[in-house]
Parts: structure tokens; C-alpha cells; sequence
């Protein structure tokens, strides 16, 4: 028996989280087969045959890939999955649109959001938005489950695995991608960024003009509150939080943020939290190693001037 | 074009769960209840697509115990036109729950079934992708805005790092994100009437369908506290603790 991992990429290379994905997998001490499907795809399945740890690639190269839909993937997954023990995923919005779906198909349990895996087939994983850590076992055949990346080490390169080709069934026809607009930027993707800099809805229309020069001093990512995007301060796709994006960077900036449940959610395993904040009462503070109350439009600026000194 | 919505009564989302005694599970006796804030979205969703004339009808669901119902009176104060409770004391997950929906879709035939893309009480998110593979119809996830066109509906998803657009075959799987919309607000006298009208009421024992559940909950934990940190002065201060971390 083998674990199936489902590989997520931008079209030129394997994402971070997938090497983390590989690493988790590594808990079953079983073959770790890692599919690639995609459109013109051939470089990725290189890439991913040199993971470490990875002993097969599973190659599903189709036109109808360019822009894979959950339904068609789903599909393949199934056709692949039922000679598999576990088929895992790390926990981004591909993946919690895919497994699911499979699981339903195979007519087994998921689970969702894994933070550490205790034995082969119990977890633990988050609820009620990190305020509790439920552990559960699972007693299906075959177990269909996503990682939390930050919680798990990123594989590295060191493999030369085989990469074989997989018939591929034809589209379900049930959807059809339309277009997307993704925000093109040279940061680093929240969600492995070795910095971030979040702030709050109290920076106003001076979110982005405070906070980018301090992201770039660290070549960091910028996040937000549910606030500030609500406000139309920052865009959706940075917010942290139990609905958004889960983080856990070396070095974490909490600049205006009070510290609401559903945020430190998304934030509270960072290795180091810095908060400022004017209201020295901020729950945020309780969370921080390092909390200073100030005048944002004030010690922002200073700070980034000095650490660029 | 009927709607059917399903929506999950769960702890309130101001409420700081309590883990208890014996470690086996959050203690949720007394605590504050009501609608999960994504399956409120749903039922808004439908009533303003209802309200603009592309929707007659909107069927709001719900899977639970009795005390579920309050729910259901939500979901009617909003302006649902009729509301299922699903009736068990059984525990529940995704995959039963998905099953019990699909009979309900089966009885009801909606052109579009919304569900919120979690309950943020187990935080699974996997309830609207299970009901789609198990109908096989189109799923769109963590919506931000929903256009009907013709026999297809197009969804704007929230993912990560944007967003993308996937148009649907109808009849479809459409699971919320928080902005698709703001739920209105619920005068009393909407809350009045809901409390007259008759909740449809339906034994899940009765549908003949395995909702046993496949996870065992062993423990439940709070999680490991941070160490408490510490205030620095002034902004040199934190740039001088900052070096001595070695993060800079």
C-alpha cells in the first residue's frame, strides 16, 4: 500500500505546501506517490520527481488540466485512489475543494486541517477556530485527509523518482473555468513567507503606504484583519484568520490589530509576534513576545527607518 | 428556480469554547447558540436573488437536534419561504450529513443548493463538496459573487492569492465566502411571524440512511499557551530585542 498525494502548482512549479504535504506523509513510513496533473506539464512532473522522500510520480498531463476544476480532478483522483491507503493534500483552497469531493466518491471520511498526525490513522487537528485541538481517528479503509502546511517542514530536493504517465477520463463537463485574477507580486506567498506584516482596519487609507516598506525591509508578505478588508483597506485573498489564510512565520507583525479570536486563529503558532497598538489593553498583547504601545502613524515609520539603517 | 439552503445550528461565534473536564469533548451545555455566520450568507443570498425575481422559491434545511429549529426561525425571519428540519439525535459528520442533503435534494429538486463553506464550530468545510460528488452536480466554492446565466451560474471564488470564476451546469453546489454578502438585520416583527410558521419536520431514522459516523473523537485539548511575552518602551527597544532574536 501506498499514500497518494495530491501535487498543487501555478503551472511552473510545485508549491511549497506540496513539499510539506510530502513531509507529513512521511508519518506512514509507506511509498509517497505525488500526481501532477496539468496542461504542458512535463517540467512539473520533473520538478516533482526530485522532491525528496517522493518514490513515483503519477503524470496526468490533459488540455482540459490548464485550469484544473475540482469535479475533473476529483474524477482522476478517484479512478487513482482506491489502490491507495491515504491520499493527502496540504490544506489550500484547490485542495479543500478536491478532497472532499473524492472522499464523498470513495464513500469515506475526511479530515480536514491536520496540525500533527499521531499514529497512522489519528490526528490532530484545530476546531472552534484554534481554540481547541480535537484529536480523531479515523476507521476507513481509505484515509482522504489535508495538512496544515505551516505545521509540517518542506520537503527538500534529493529524489530522481520514476515518473509515469496516467490515462486521464475525460471532463465531467459539469463546470467550466471562466477566467481569474490573481495579484501579481514579487513578495513571497503569504502562507510560507519567512515575514509578515498584518494590520488592522485602524490604518485606514495608510495600510499600504505604512505597511509595504516594512514587508519589504524583511522581503516578507503583507496580511490583514477580516476588518481591514471588509473595509476595502486591503485585498481578501491576505487575510489571516480561521477563514482565511492560516500562517505561522518566524517573525509575525501585529500593527493595529486588537486580536480577535478568528484572527490569532490564523496567526498565534508564529515563532515571534510583534504587536503595536495604541490601546494597551488590546487582547493582542497577551498573544505577543514583544508588544509596544504607540501611535501607528508614528512608530511604524520608525521602525522601518531604523531597521533599514 | 428553486433554492434550497442548508444551514447548521452551532455555538455562537463571540463564545470562547470550554473544553470539558474529562478532556472528551467542548462542553456546550447552556452556551449561546444560533445560525453558522456562512450558512447566514446562504439564506441571504437566496432571499436577494429571490427579491430580484430569480428565484421563487427559497427552502431553507437543517440536520440536528430539535433545539435546531431556532435556527429554521432565523432562517424564516430572514425570509425563507419554507424550512426542513432533518430530525436526529445521532452525532453527525459531513459525509451523513451530505447523504441526508442528497435526500432532500431528491424530494426537492432545487436548481441551486447553497451552503456556507464552514461550520465554525468543527471547522471541516467539506459538507457542499460531499453533497455535489454525491448528486454529481458542479460545486462552486467559497463564492463571492453568483450570477445566473441561462442554464449555468457563475461563481467568483475566493482563493488563494485572488480570485477565479467557474460557470456551473445548473442544477449546482455553491458553497458562501464571507463577502458575498451582509446578512440584513432582523427586526421583531420579522422574528414574530417566523415563530407562527410551521416547520416541516422529517426523522432522519426514517430516510433509511447510514450516517454512522467514520471519525472517533479520542480527546479534546486546550491548545499549549504562548509564553508570556513582554512591553517594550519605545521602538529602539523593540529593534534592540528584535536583533538579540536573531530574526532581523
Amino acid at each position: 500500500m501506498s499514500i497518494l498525494i495530491l501535487a498543487e502548482h501555478d503551472g511552473n512549479h510545485i508549491k511549497q505546501s506540496t513539499r510539506q504535504a510530502v513531509s507529513a506523509a512521511a508519518a506512514w513510513q509507506l511509498p509517497i506517490h505525488l500526481l501532477v496533473a496539468g496542461s504542458s506539464s512535463e517540467s512539473l512532473a520533473k520538478e516533482a520527481s526530485g522532491i525528496a522522500g517522493v518514490a513515483k510520480v503519477l503524470h496526468a498531463e490533459a488540455a482540459h488540466f490548464e485550469h484544473p476544476l475540482a469535479e475533473d480532478v476529483a474524477a482522476l483522483l478517484v479512478q487513482l485512489g482506491a489502490d491507495y491507503k491515504v491520499i493527502l493534500s496540504a490544506h489550500t483552497s484547490f485542495s479543500k475543494s478536491v478532497l472532499p469531493r473524492v472522499a464523498a466518491l470513495l464513500d469515506v471520511a475526511m479530515v480536514s486541517d491536520v496540525v500533527s498526525i499521531t499514529a497512522p490513522a489519528t490526528y490532530v487537528r484545530p476546531i472552534y477556530a484554534g481554540n481547541v485541538l480535537s484529536t480523531v481517528e479515523s476507521s476507513d479503509a481509505i484515509q482522504v485527509l489535508t495538512i496544515r502546511a505551516t505545521s509540517f517542514a518542506a520537503a527538500t530536493d534529493g529524489a530522481n523518482a520514476e515518473v509515469a504517465k496516467v490515462n486521464v477520463p475525460p471532463s465531467t463537463g459539469l463546470s467550466r473555468w471562466v477566467k481569474e485574477d490573481k495579484t501579481v507580486s514579487d513578495r513571497p506567498e503569504l502562507s510560507s513567507a519567512r515575514v509578515v506584516v498584518s494590520g488592522g482596519r485602524s490604518l485606514g487609507e495608510r495600510f499600504n503606504e505604512l505597511l509595504e516598506p516594512l514587508a519589504h525591509r524583511f522581503g516578507g508578505a503583507l496580511g490583514a484583519t477580516r476588518a481591514a478588508v471588509d473595509a476595502g483597506f486591503a485585498p481578501n485573498d491576505i487575510q489571516v484568520g480561521q477563514t482565511g489564510t492560516i500562517v505561522a512565520p518566524e517573525l509575525y507583525f501585529a500593527i493595529g490589530i486588537s486580536g480577535a479570536m478568528q484572527h490569532l486563529a490564523g496567526m498565534k503558532d508564529s515563532k515571534i509576534i510583534v504587536a503595536i497598538n495604541h490601546d494597551p489593553d488590546a487582547p493582542i498583547f497577551q498573544y505577543a513576545d514583544y508588544g509596544l504601545v504607540a501611535n501607528l502613524f508614528e512608530a511604524v515609520p520608525e521602525l522601518t527607518a531604523a531597521l533599514s539603517k | 428556480m428553486k433554492v434550497l439552503v442548508a444551514v447548521k445550528h452551532v455555538v455562537d461565534y463571540n463564545i470562547k469554547p470550554r473544553v470539558k473536564q474529562d478532556g472528551s469533548d467542548v462542553d456546550i451545555a447552556g452556551v449561546k447558540m444560533g445560525i453558522n455566520p456562512f450558512d447566514e450568507i446562504a439564506v441571504e443570498e437566496a432571499v436577494r436573488m429571490k427579491e430580484r425575481g430569480i428565484v421563487t422559491e427559497v427552502v431553507a434545511v437543517t440536520i440536528g437536534k430539535t433545539n435546531s429549529q431556532d435556527t429554521l426561525r432565523h432562517a424564516l425571519a430572514m425570509g425563507a419561504d419554507r424550512v426542513i428540519l432533518v430530525e436526529t439525535e445521532a452525532e453527525l459528520q459531513p459525509l451523513g450529513v451530505a447523504k441526508l442533503l442528497k435526500a432532500v435534494v431528491e424530494r426537492e429538486q432545487p436548481r441551486l443548493i447553497i451552503l456556507g463553506k464552514q461550520a465554525i464550530d468543527d471547522d471541516l468545510g467539506q459538507t457542499g463538496q460531499m453533497l455535489a460528488a454525491l448528486i454529481n452536480a458542479g460545486q462552486g466554492t467559497f463564492a463571492s459573487v453568483l450570477e445566473v446565466k441561462g442554464d449555468e451560474i457563475e461563481v467568483t471564488r475566493e482563493i488563494d492569492g485572488g480570485t477565479d470564476v467557474v460557470a456551473l451546469k445548473l442544477p449546482a453546489v455553491v458553497t458562501t465566502d464571507l463577502r458575498l454578502n451582509e446578512p440584513r438585520f432582523i427586526k421583531l416583527p420579522a422574528m414574530m411571524m417566523a415563530k407562527k410558521k410551521p416547520i416541516e419536520n422529517i426523522k432522519a431514522a426514517d430516510l433509511g440512511i447510514d450516517i454512522a459516523p467514520r471519525l472517533k473523537q479520542l480527546k479534546v485539548a486546550d491548545p499549549e499557551p504562548r509564553k508570556p511575552g513582554i512591553k517594550v518602551a519605545n521602538v529602539a527597544e523593540l529593534v534592540e530585542k528584535l536583533r538579540l532574536a536573531e530574526v532581523l
